[in-house]
């Protein structure tokens, strides 16, 4: 049975394919989808509750929150996939590269991801983007930066499971270049724990990406981004409790999904860990 | 073991002298003048120049690094650009408020995490298990922060038992102001309660298969002896390891929770002071935190190769 095919089946893995399916067409249609523009202010319905008019309320100056929501899909989803995508082709090529070539250059890249691991996540995070300024871009390279390590030494450690296998030494031995080695005999081999730590990877940099548009770090106002509706929220808590409650729920379902398929990809990946979970 | 632990400390050097550079770089590269943040826009430009030469802000960067490592390593980190307190008392002050919260909030957590995830893996395929399971699936989800809102505005302005936010008045003693500690404390035990619980699960169940659990069964022992004395002592091995990670991700995690609460505890020091462009503080919190983090991983280390002997052989073979 393929992958595709052994991820469909599992009850989580299909869900959370979903979840994702439904997140990216929310943020491709968003403009038509949102009832209304999410910028447009209605100055007589302020912090207004659900209604029929607005589904979701409206926020402290008029705007729709439901469209708002919907227009937040975009950074959201661009924070899990542009994130994880940097932090993977920077950690698959330093890997690579260390764990192909070892010796110093190994050293040196190894001693940097220390460093960068010796920072609880969210402490980096802000420091980066207390250098580069906030802002949506900003927060979207601190949390490529943050990923990077994991990526690499994942990558390394499975070109060094892998280096000195037949295989490898076959592709040497008839003449091949270490680039054509190491891109087409033991890259293949990482392939596999890269997607799965892509997809756990993702909704982990969802909700960084949210915390630091919380502490206004991140996606700045009016721009409507998850993070930043909830820090304007929690001043009109005694007015609205609607209002914060909804993009609340929004990065919750997301990253649920994302969990699940991130699980469901790691089974269909290795059909082992199925069976001995159970 | 002496030399084990040696071998452990020495790598810490290159780490820790690297992740201060790499602190150095943040402050120095961070926009935004310390000087003119000081004294005002209206300076003239030989005012400007004499706070600059106070500061120490004039010298090339590998001196102002080596002077600034140098008052690190003898514990003077400067005083604040905004108030001008010493930053080692505004770190003394702080730091004891976040130790409060992150310690309690990881007690409760490890408290109700090991057994939620013991319970889990023993029913495993069970009613029980789907329960704890989705409850894990929605823990590892929730955003610390919005968690932090939806029980403000339940318990502080619904049902008004507890305070939104803040410590309480600066006169009044820690154990009359304990009611301001439990909303931030919950948030943050919610928030890693489910990383134990689902790891706990898992090292569980890779035991429950182990050959010496089906020993001990075979040999008649009582299931609540197999459970206890053989599988689980043998699961917590693997999760001492994530200990560590997990109380600096925790202590990571409270930065945003006080940021809620209005708690004054490191994580707000840090914001507020990046905010301010406040470079000593900043670097000197930051110093502190690494610190700590390191300090774990190696507490967590030493503490695995004592619980596991087969760890420290291993190594002394090599």
């Amino acid at each position: 049975m393929s992958v595709a095919r052994r991820l469909l089946r599992s009850r989580k893995g299909a869900l959370g394919l979903c979840v994702l399916l439904v997140l990216v067409s929310v943020a491709l249609l968003a403009p038509r989808l949102a009832p209304y523009d999410p910028n447009e202010i209605h100055l007589t319905d302020q912090l207004a509750p659900p209604s029929p008019k607005f589904l979701f309320g409206t926020d402290e100056v008029g705007r729709d929150v439901l469209s708002r929501l919907m227009y937040s899909a975009r950074p959201a989803i661009s924070a899990g996939l542009v994130t994880v995508a940097l932090a993977a082709v920077v950690g698959a090529l330093t890997g690579l590269l260390a764990g192909y070539r070892a010796g110093a250059f190994d050293n040196i890249v190894m001693r940097v991801w220390d460093t960068l691991l010796a920072f609880p996540a969210i402490f980096l995070a802000i420091g980066i983007v207390s250098v580069l300024g906030p802002g949506w871009i900003n927060a979207i390279l601190a949390i490529a930066i943050l990923n990077m390590p994991v990526f690499s030494r994942l990558v390394r450690a499975s070109t060094l499971a892998v280096k000195n296998r037949e295989f490898v030494l076959a592709a040497h031995a008839i003449g091949c270049s270490d680039r054509r080695v190491m891109f087409e005999h033991v890259f293949p081999n990482c392939v596999a724990p890269l997607v799965v730590q892509m997809a756990i990877a993702a909704p982990e940099a969802i909700l960084v990406e949210a915390s630091l548009s919380f502490l206004g770090l991140g996606a700045q106002p009016p721009e409507a981004s998850w993070g930043n509706m909830l820090s304007a929220a929690q001043a009109y808590l005694y007015r609205s409790a609607w209002y914060a409650l909804f993009p609340g729920l929004a990065i919750t379902s997301v990253v649920i999904g994302m969990n699940f398929l991130a699980d469901g990809l790691q089974d269909a990946l290795d059909p082992r860990r199925i069976r001995a979970r159970t | 073991m002496l030399a084990y632990l040696v071998r452990r400390w020495l790598l810490l050097v290159p780490t820790l002298a690297l992740a201060s550079v790499l602190i150095f770089a943040i402050i120095t590269l961070a926009p935004g003048d310390p000087v003119r943040m000081k004294i005002g826009f209206e300076a003239t430009p030989q005012e400007v120049a004499a706070e600059r030469e106070r500061l120490g802000l004039d010298k090339p960067l590998p001196v102002r690094y080596v002077v600034w490592l140098s008052d690190v390593a003898t514990l003077n980190l400067g005083r604040s650009l905004v108030n001008s307190r010493p930053v080692t008392t505004l770190i003394t002050d702080a730091f004891p408020n976040t130790l409060r919260l992150a310690l309690t909030a990881f007690a409760i957590a490890l408290l109700l995490g090991l057994p939620l995830g013991a319970i889990a893996a023993v029913r495993a395929n069970t009613r029980v298990d789907a329960v704890i399971t989705a409850f894990n699936s929605l823990g590892l989800a929730i955003p610390a922060f919005w968690l932090g809102l939806m029980l403000i505005l339940l318990f502080a302005v619904t049902l008004q038992w507890l305070p939104p936010s803040g410590v309480g008045n600066p006169g009044t003693p820690w154990y009359l102001s304990l009611h301001f500690l439990i909303l931030p404390t919950i948030t943050i035990a919610l928030s890693n309660l489910s990383v134990f619980a689902r790891f706990v699960r898992s090292a569980m169940l890779d035991v429950l298969s182990a050959d010496f659990v089906r020993t001990a069964r075979a040999k008649g022992l009582k299931e609540p002896t197999v459970l206890s004395r053989h599988a689980l002592r043998n699961a917590l091995l693997p999760v001492v390891t994530v200990l560590g990670i997990q109380f600096g991700r925790l202590l990571g995690g409270a930065v945003i929770t006080e940021a809620v609460f209005a708690y004054p505890g490191l994580g707000r020091l840090v914001v507020t002071s990046i905010q301010n462009r406040d470079y000593p503080v900043v670097q000197g919190a930051l110093m502190l935190v690494v610190l700590i983090f390191l300090l774990t991983s190696i507490v967590v280390d030493v503490s695995y190769a004592y619980l596991d002997p087969r760890i420290t052989l291993r190594r002394d073979a090599a």
